[in-house]
């Protein structure tokens, strides 16, 4: 067989569902191999999204997720969609086409060092030499970038690789690296550690980030939270590993977080940042929370003392570390502290409640009122900018999942990702929000969205602006906004009946939740909701 | 403060420029490398040599060892190792200049390894400090080219590190 049918062959062996790309000239040898396979192919529109697309899938349906594109040009557009996997730690392996490997290195047509741009942000990446080691490199990337902390690894793949011959196919059972041993469990002398500290503390504080979703954590971890009974708030990848309404649910920190989140973390005597790294984000003050005891537990033992220096750390899979913690009887009570915390959120609430309502839409409301409709278990993703800040922080999830792209900000990321998720999860209500930049960005893949028979329902903030960074030229420029104001006056309804979708406008508050049912009622059906938000309205 | 890494990588392609790349992306310093292949044609051996605070060099290491490619690091202070780096230093002399440049390598154990009419080439293999020393003594000389290895370097015997069926 040629190496492009040993490749396709490998995926079907890694149980890959679908993939996400683009062709050109010198992939071809693998997508003709797809035509001959039970893997279905998404042709996204531009390859950005494609990696896009198989985050949203694989982060809702723990499915391996594979996006290709061509060389050159197409390797370059997936880097954006790579670079924001890798920011988040989604796992995804990413096959790009390379120019014949006696071209390599003469500057040939459409050729770019793939592989040394990504470096990087990928996991790890591989240039196939000799089409035999294609299965052996394929077992390897989808084992390291699904292990440990995961991420994104490449593969590049010359044209003369693909076309290749490959004597003898053999799937390799197990990989062999000497090199790559992710810890798993945690060490018992910290974990016995961690408990101690528990008995001795009174206010403490866990920080749940992103690893808990991708470790497959979030069941053991609303049991450990529940036996222990400890207070939570979370990063922004975190959201959603406790439902938002839960008693013991604090908010989200950070720079765009809850006041009472980051109250409590003011007051808190003993912080466990649990499978969250410590961002800039998030914590801005990194000297803040070094000043009480900060147990870190990460899978990535670079990640612990890399921005604030634990007192305790623990290294190893937090759905082992936790599974491990709910096997002992702790002596603990946090009840006088649960209460104090509670008090700061009721207080948060009745402002928010008795806030006065604008004459226009008021965003915070309409995301609140948009995810309350939403089904029990949907899947919210939210785009970059000020739409993301107004969903962290008013959203309502109760089984449901929070997707967005944290680390990087990719703007455009909600509709290919909500794609993706759609595709991952084809029973639950998957829902997009983003601003009117980023639909700009990447509104191309309502075409695929139609192409598939995916259906989306989409909602677009319009305020004809480039919110959060004209509010943020609105502190420190004086007001003097620079490339911020959206022009052109696209109108949207036209761009739903483009691609066959319903189409609904909010520009006044009095309908707001009629209106959101009429547009999330037909689940079969595509559908923009439009919703105007005054430009100076800030997050 | 200064630190050595001895690290063992898979002898693949690439690997260098992953390290490399490693240190240039986190703003890392690398005041010497040296490459060269072990016993096992399979795994090379980095020397880097690198200084920082506390904190960037624990996080030296432990970016090093997420690398995927990286089989082991091992790290420690120049006191805790035997160190030699190796260099090469092409003179131009005349007669007025020869008896001190021979008297020097003498006291510093360097060696006349090339010489021509009015060129010499002298090679010195010591530790890294005493390398320094030479150059800074041959610098009244009129240098035509230098060339040295970084620092290549090894913990030192004690009964511990030999192995135990050893």
């Amino acid at each position: 067989m040629t190496g492009a049918q040993a490749l396709v062959k490998c995926l079907e062996l890694e149980h890959v569902e679908y993939v996400f790309g683009y062709p050109g000239a010198v992939i071809c040898p693998v997508f003709d191999a797809l035509l001959d396979s039970s893997i279905k192919l998404v042709l996204c529109r531009q390859e950005q999204n494609a990696a896009h697309e198989a985050s949203g899938y694989t982060r809702i349906s723990r499915k391996p997720a594979v996006a290709i594109a061509t060389s050159g040009p197409g390797a370059t557009n997936l880097m954006t969609g790579i670079a924001t996997a890798y920011a988040d730690s989604i796992p995804m392996v990413l096959i790009t086409g390379q120019v014949d490997s006696k071209l390599m290195g003469t500057d040939g047509f459409q050729e770019t060092d793939t592989s040394g741009a990504v470096e990087s942000f990928v996991k790890y990446s591989y240039i196939v030499h000799d089409p035999e080691e294609i299965p052996r490199i394929v077992k390897e990337a989808f084992y390291i970038a699904q292990s440990g902390r995961p991420g994104p690894v490449l593969i590049d793949l010359p044209m003369d690789m693909q076309t290749g011959t490959v004597e003898e196919f053999s799937y390799p059972d197990k990989v062999q690296l000497r090199s790559y041993k992710p810890t798993v469990n945690g060490h018992p002398l910290q974990m016995e550690r961690v408990l101690k500290a528990l008995t001795e503390a009174r206010r403490p504080l866990i920080i749940a980030g992103g690893g808990i979703h991708l470790s497959n954590a979030v069941p053991v971890f609303r049991e450990f939270v529940r036996k222990y009974r400890i207070p939570v708030v979370s990063t922004m990848m975190g959201l959603s590993i406790l439902p938002t309404e839960d008693p013991l649910n604090f908010g989200m920190v950070g720079n765009n977080g809850h006041t009472f989140g980051n109250r409590a973390i003011r007051h808190a005597d003993l912080i466990i940042m649990a499978g969250a790294r410590v961002a800039d984000r998030t914590i801005r003050d990194p000297a803040l929370i070094e000043q009480k005891l900060l147990v870190h537990i990460d899978v990535d033992p670079a990640e612990i003392g890399k921005n604030a220096g634990p007192a305790i750390p623990l290294v190893g899979d937090i759905r082992h570390i936790l599974k491990a913690f709910c096997a002992k009887e702790p002596q603990v009570n946090y009840d006088p502290w649960i209460a104090y915390l509670t008090d700061v959120r009721a207080d948060w609430m009745r402002k928010f409640k008795a806030r006065e309502i604008p004459s226009g839409i008021d965003p915070e409301r309409f995301m609140r009122a948009l995810s309350q409709a939403m089904e029990d278990d949907a899947v919210y993703v939210s785009d970059v900018g000020q739409n993301q800040l107004w969903s962290c922080a008013f959203v309502v999830i109760r089984n449901g999942r929070f997707l967005t792209s944290g680390g990087m900000g990719t703007m455009g990321y909600a509709l290919p990702a909500a794609i993706g998720a759609k595709l991952g999860a084809p029973d639950r209500q998957v829902v997009a929000v983003c601003g009117d930049g980023a639909f700009q960005m990447t509104m191309m893949e309502l075409a695929t969205a139609r192409q598939y028979g995916v259906p989306v329902k989409l909602v677009i903030i319009r305020n004809n602006a480039l919110g959060l960074v004209r509010q943020f030229q609105h502190f420190h420029y004086h007001d003097r906004f620079s490339g911020t104001t959206l022009g052109g006056d696209p109108d949207l309804s036209f761009i739903a009946k483009a691609y066959g979708m319903d189409y609904f406008h909010l520009s006044k508050g009095a309908y707001t939740d009629r209106l959101i049912g009429e547009f999330l009622a037909d689940s079969n059906a595509s559908a923009i909701l439009e919703c105007d938000v005054d430009p100076d309205y800030l997050a | 403060m200064k630190r050595i890494y001895s690290v063992l990588v898979e002898n693949h392609a690439g690997v260098l420029s992953k390290v490399a790349g490693l240190f240039w992306r986190r703003c890392f310093n690398i005041e010497s490398l040296a490459v060269g292949e072990t016993d096992d044609p399979g795994v090379s051996n980095m020397i880097i040599v690198s200084s920082g605070d506390g904190h960037i060099l624990e996080q030296i290491e432990k970016q090093l060892n997420k690398k995927v490619d990286v089989i082991k690091v091992k790290t420690f202070d120049e006191s805790e190792a035997v160190s030699r780096e190796l260099m090469l230093v092409k003179i131009r002399y005349s007669r007025s200049t020869r008896r001190d440049i021979v008297e020097n390598c003498q006291l510093m154990g360097a060696s006349i390894i090339d010489i021509s009419e009015s060129m010499m080439t002298l090679q010195i293999c010591d530790t890294p400090e005493r390398v320094r020393i030479f150059l800074k003594m041959m610098q009244n000389n009129r240098i035509v080219e230098i060339t040295r290895t970084g620092t290549l370097a090894l913990t030192k015997c004690t009964e511990t590190s030999v192995p135990a069926n050893g």
